[in-house]
């Protein structure tokens, strides 16, 4: 009963956001977050702003696809790429075109509602999504490292469905 | 590492009948106090049981300190066994009178008949002119007035412990029938740190929290420890090569190897009843399935489960010949038995919501899980899937590990928001949930068998 309210719930904030042009991967468009963590990538999506971006590092791939452009979201136990989930992942392609000797990681999370194992699991399968996708837009595969934190590395902290939604997700990291 | 413990070749005075046999005499010793712990709650008769210190006849000083200290320490780990399962109140031996050696086989009934208390344990510690340990321990019934069991256990000073949990597993096997489960020990994941960034160490303890032990220093995640049959090695995940594998660490080596040499992640590791296979699972492409291999390190691994989608965990029956685990095939999780070959793969779960980590009791009569119904509570049922009942309710209880003797259960429990860790368990009526003593966070236990 509860998780289909939940689910429900999300469900509406989902459409709201596309209503307002944003899509789910735009977090911003939802209430904020009242804690989120600040390391990990995140931490360099605003570099201090000199001229110093090394072309092909990781400040510049985060720079290229822009905020929330180095993750796609999922639904609760989901792991599809939808089409919104498309045209980030082409995105982080055509970058990753330009820089054929980068080699990337793509870490699949979960949020914190599942039990360990079964999120380990469904966050590799996350990982793979993504990766599939990429491979599926010219990517050769043997750029791809894939690697699963379960629930072990939240992104935002509060237990309440906004904040799952964000750890429900796979994020691009340039292997430097 | 762990030292042999001798049972019971100390049967130091035999008792055998004296005296008139009264009515009360006839009675058997077992019926002094039966305990059938699964039916229901047990608080509103709970019998006490009084611990005086036990006795030093002659004190000698070991490498645990003097024998007079010995002999009250036992009885306060005693003491504290015996009250922690919930089924008994104790006295002592804090509080309680000194008892004089011939008190020891000689109690004196009226007196303790008078505070009153239904049963009383007592003993005593002499040092071996091998510097070993010899602790007797008697129970008696005080109603009845007569000897219900005694054990004695020969260990080195540094493992009085170990015979506290022994004498107090005897009581506990006497009053109420089951088999024993103190003198066990608990592999778990000690947690610290801010909830984006947990440190997660692989830590070992005995089951009432003592002797304490982190194994891995926190520098790379490690979760979800098993021990082995023989406690020689842990089973676990880490992340110290940068991605999630699960190694054996042996204990007294310091010691870890990979199970399986592969590029995939693996985890969800289980042992054998026997020790002899593992169990675990790999995700390929995306796609987890459940694999045994040789605990021996030799061997190719043998995959059981081929469905698309997550299988995962798996635990076998006691006798070997069954695996339950969890499976989405049907769309969300749910439990499933199979043969120990993989044949015969069945769905069992089938009440509201999602079922997950199922565990098969030591005793094979039931199968505990996670049931993911908005909060995560921990549950029980048959293996044929009837009986379903939820032991606990919170906003997150996952993770079940038995009790060896099956009866009580420890799980891990998740705060809301702050994501904070703590190790509980609960008896298998529902009651005598209890918070265990951890340094810091806890996770992931996994209970051990009896030590031998």
């Amino acid at each position: 009963m509860k998780s289909n309210t939940v689910k429900g719930m999300a469900l509406l904030l989902a459409s709201t956001a596309l209503v307002a042009g944003c899509g789910k991967k735009d977090v911003e468009a939802l209430p904020p977050v009242a804690e989120q963590t600040n390391y990990g990538e995140t931490a360099t999506e605003t570099p201090p702003v000199t001229n110093a971006i090394r072309p092909g590092s990781q400040e510049d791939f985060l720079q290229t696809v822009g905020q929330y452009g180095d993750r796609i979201l999922f639904d609760t136990d989901r792991f599809n790429v939808d089409t919104e989930d498309q045209s980030v992942l082409q995105v982080q392609a055509q970058w990753l075109a330009r820089y054929p000797n980068t080699r990337i990681t793509v870490e699949g999370h979960a949020d914190e509602r599942g039990t360990r194992d079964y999120n380990l699991a469904l966050g590799e399968r996350r990982a793979n999504s993504a990766k599939n996708y990429l491979i599926s837009v010219g990517v050769d595969a043997s750029r791809i490292q894939t690697v699963s934190y379960g629930k072990e590395r939240p992104q935002a902290l509060g237990s309440d469905e906004q904040s799952w939604a964000q750890n429900r997700r796979a994020v691009t990291v340039t292997i430097q | 590492m762990t030292k042999s413990i001798f049972v019971a070749t100390v049967w130091l005075i035999s008792v055998s009948i004296t005296g008139p046999a009264s009515a009360q005499a006839l009675a058997s010793p077992q019926e002094s106090a039966p305990r059938e712990v699964v039916e229901g709650t047990l608080s509103s008769e709970q019998s006490t049981i009084a611990v005086p210190a036990l006795v030093a006849p002659s004190p000698a000083d070991t490498p645990a300190g003097n024998s007079t200290a010995l002999g009250r320490q036992i009885a306060e780990v005693i003491s504290s066994d015996l009250r922690a399962s919930g089924l008994f109140e104790t006295q002592g031996p804090n509080g309680l009178r000194a008892i004089g050696l011939p008190e020891v086989t000689a109690p004196q009934f009226d007196y303790w008949k008078a505070r009153p208390v239904e049963q009383l344990v007592q003993g005593f510690v002499r040092v071996g002119g091998d510097g070993n340990l010899t602790v007797g321990c008697y129970l008696y019934d005080v109603g009845f007035g007569n000897e219900t069991t005694r054990l004695g256990f020969n260990v080195p000073p540094r493992e009085w412990r170990r015979a506290a949990h022994k004498c107090a597993d005897a009581i506990y096997s006497k009053l109420t029938g089951e088999l024993p489960f103190f003198d066990s020990r608990i592999a778990y994941i000690a947690e610290t740190g801010p909830k984006g960034k947990r440190v997660k160490r692989l830590a070992i303890m005995d089951s009432d929290g003592a002797n304490h032990r982190f194994i891995t220093n926190g520098q790379s995640t490690a979760l979800t420890p098993r021990f082995s049959p023989n406690y020689k090695s842990i089973l676990y995940l880490s992340y110290v090569d940068g991605n999630p594998r699960i190694y054996v660490y042996d204990i007294d080596a310091g010691r870890q190897r990979l199970i399986t040499q592969s590029r995939n992640p693996t985890f969800a590791p289980r042992w054998s009843p026997d020790g002899q296979t593992i169990l675990y699972s790999m995700a390929v492409s995306g796609n987890t399935d459940i694999y045994k291999i040789s605990a021996s390190g030799t061997g190719t691994p043998v995959k059981l489960t081929t469905a698309p989608g997550i299988d995962v965990g798996g635990s076998f029956s006691p006798d070997g010949r069954q695996i339950v685990f969890e499976s989405d095939r049907s769309g969300s999780q749910q439990i499933y038995v199979m043969n120990a070959d993989g044949t015969n793969q069945r769905r069992i779960s089938f009440g509201q919501g999602r079922y997950a980590t199922p565990e098969w009791s030591p005793r094979a009569d039931l199968i505990a899980y996670t049931r993911i119904a908005g909060d995560f509570r921990v549950g029980t049922m048959r293996p044929d899937g009837s009986g379903e009942r939820l032991l606990t309710d919170s906003w997150q209880d996952e993770a079940p590990t038995w009790a060896p003797n099956g009866r009580v259960i420890q799980f891990f429990r998740t705060a809301k928001v702050s994501g904070k860790t703590s190790i509980w368990q609960v008896d298998l009526t529902g009651s005598n949930e209890r918070k265990l003593p951890t340094p810091v966070d806890g996770s992931d236990p996994a209970w051990g068998p009896v030590l031998p």
